[in-house]
């Protein structure tokens, strides 16, 4: 598997994850994915962004362009140093959230994405990885 | 910061979002549109959502915030317009809206409205429960 | 096998199973079998002198361009002492400038690129030339094989070449055909690649267009549509068939579409949650869907399988559907004769 793109994006404001959110949709437009992959990893996108805002105060969103064999896919990592999850199966439950959000966040972002990567641990931040093939 | 355009079409209110709002401006609108419905006595929103590609769960969250301070408000809201790419992805997500009334469309919320203020009128008229 | 590097110590090197993202560390590679490229290293590093290999290099690139004119018409004559030898098809004059062209843009990528990645910059243009052979021997009539063999049956005269030139030294001369058929391997087995592709976008293309003649979007009346369903539904097709449906219904700005799956022999679980979520998207937009023609088998298999329908309107026939449509828009039906 070979990365043929890669870019980062800061994530720091509001305006920031618009931004992340027209680069993730414009990355795939550019690759040809199908109106709903790009709904669904934009929408994925949000959600872990404002994730890494909320919790973490701000991060990086890293949107790598992926080429396996014949297949294309959009990975997306979002990385903060915050405080770090503590019971990560907890927190991909649906309706599980630690602020006054829907808890579906993480748990979405997971459905919605055709890989799915998560590393936490209490002081140590997070890293969220999400990719969706053509 | 611009704010997001809000009609005043009779005692109705209509709110178009055309553009990818960033978390304030979305609890601008919701600040704003309760203020209104307050200001213009207005019985019924329309919020239309037909511009928008993406509806993640704040988004969905301050839909059904919206819904629900209207509703205490004495309104009725009803959300028009959304794609069918941005609903297969709610669903996905598990954004399930249930306090939310929608329609396919501007004339197909405004019938709605019509009919829920019609029945609300009518004597021992019920509300109709949420779809 | 030089102990340095057995072939155990090689996949020793790699975790299995690797972590794909490791955070601060570098990115490891997926556990993987080792292809022509890795063995190429692994050979190369048994005989541990790297200035010989790269005399190896040089010399097929050298071979190539010096004794183009020999190996053109070796390579023609065991081309037509061959099984794919099909004149019919191609004249002669046409393989020869085939040949020709190869041997040229081969002998100039040998030059500039490694011998073991026939994926890098440098055999672009070769890559390119066999795609298009490809092509148009696949238009012509010729099997995926016979258009391989093209390539393949440049081994003999390349390795008579090899052999000439080596004489008795026997360690170079089975390196360098070691190098030798294992880059035409690869240029050949491209060919092949080039064919499956072109293949399954033929198919793909073919299965989209099944596809929107088997499952239309009926309009029943003012405002309700039908979606009949014929045939096994797979996850795929199930999927593809219910966004068409949504964008109907924007559309058409129908608040009632039934979907009738009266001609759909099983449903499995996969198959019920997409009509499910279709069901769920289509009430997010502000219509309904009826799911008619639920046989009895079918609803034996979902409540065994725990499938539950119970936030949804179901069916026995299309014809309470349409009923129940109807009602839902403040429609009703009356026998004209009565009224007369």
């Amino acid at each position: 598997m070979t990365i043929l793109r890669s870019e980062t994006l800061p994530l720091n404001t509001d305006e920031d994850l618009v931004r992340l959110r027209r680069a993730v949709r414009a990355r795939m437009q550019e690759c040809g994915f199908s109106l709903i992959d790009q709904t669904k990893l934009v929408t994925a996108a949000s959600e872990l962004g404002r994730n890494a805002l909320d919790y973490a105060g701000g991060g990086s969103a890293r949107l790598e362009i992926l080429n396996e064999g014949v297949r294309t896919g959009l990975r997306l990592v979002v990385e903060d140093s915050g405080p770090g999850i503590e019971d990560i199966e907890r927190a991909l439950t649906d309706g599980y959230t630690t602020s006054r959000g829907l808890g579906l966040g993480l748990g979405g972002a997971r459905r919605l994405a055709n890989e799915f990567d998560i590393r936490s641990a209490p002081g140590a931040g997070t890293r969220v990885a999400a990719t969706r093939w053509k | 910061m611009e704010k997001i355009p809000i009609l005043k079409l009779g005692d109705q209110l209509l709110v178009s979002i055309q553009v990818d709002m960033h978390d304030r401006l979305a609890l601008a609108l919701q600040d704003d549109l309760t203020a209104r419905v307050v200001r213009d006595k207005a019985r019924g929103v329309l919020v239309d959502i037909s511009a928008l590609e993406m509806v993640d769960s704040f988004i969905g969250r301050m839909l059904g915030t919206i819904a629900a301070m209207t509703r205490t408000l004495g309104a009725e809201t009803v959300v028009v317009g959304m794609r069918p790419a941005v609903a297969i992805t709610m669903v996905e997500l598990g954004l399930t809206l249930r306090n939310v009334r929608t329609a396919l469309n501007v004339d197909a919320g405004m019938e709605l409205l019509r009919a829920s203020m019609a029945s609300e009128a009518r004597p021992g008229g019920d509300d109709h429960p949420a779809q | 096998m030089a102990r340095h590097c057995s072939t155990r110590d090689f996949f020793r090197q790699m975790p299995f199973p690797p972590f794909p993202y490791a955070p601060k560390c570098k990115q490891v590679p997926r556990y993987k079998v080792p292809r022509y490229n890795d063995r190429d290293k692994l050979h190369r590093t048994t005989h541990g002198d790297l200035a010989m290999n790269d005399q190896f290099a040089s010399k097929i690139a050298q071979l190539l361009a010096e004794d183009e004119k020999t190996l053109l018409e070796d390579w023609l004559r065991e081309q037509k002492a061959g099984a794919s030898w099909r004149p019919e098809l191609m004249p002669e004059a046409e393989l020869r400038r085939q040949c020709s062209e190869f041997l040229s843009l081969s002998s100039a990528a040998a030059r500039s690129a490694s011998l073991a990645d026939i994926n890098e910059a440098g055999w672009q243009a070769v890559r390119d030339f066999l795609a298009d052979i490809a092509r148009r021997r696949t238009a012509a009539g010729y099997t995926p094989s016979e258009t391989a063999s093209f390539v393949f049956s440049l081994k003999r005269p390349l390795f008579a070449r090899l052999g000439a030139h080596y004489g008795a030294d026997a360690a170079a001369l089975s390196a360098e055909i070691w190098t030798a058929t294992a880059l035409l391997d690869r240029l050949g087995l491209y060919t092949t690649e080039v064919y499956q592709k072109a293949r399954n976008e033929v198919i793909a293309r073919q299965q989209e267009e099944m596809l929107e003649l088997s499952t239309p979007v009926v309009k029943l009346w003012e405002g309700i549509l039908a979606l009949p369903l014929i045939g096994t539904l797979d996850s795929a097709r199930t999927q593809v068939v219910m966004e068409n449906l949504l964008q109907n219904i924007v559309d058409s700005g129908s608040v009632v579409a039934i979907i009738d799956i009266t001609g759909v022999p099983t449903v499995d679980t996969l198959v019920a949650q997409h009509l499910l979520k279709a069901v769920a998207a289509a009430r997010l937009m502000g219509a309904q869907c009826i799911i008619s023609g639920i046989r009895p088998q079918i609803a034996q298999t979902m409540v065994h399988l725990g499938v539950a329908f119970d936030d949804v309107v179901t069916k026995a026939t299309l014809a309470d559907a349409l009923v129940y449509a109807f009602r839902q828009r403040g429609l009703a039906v009356s026998d004209a004769r009565l009224r007369a």
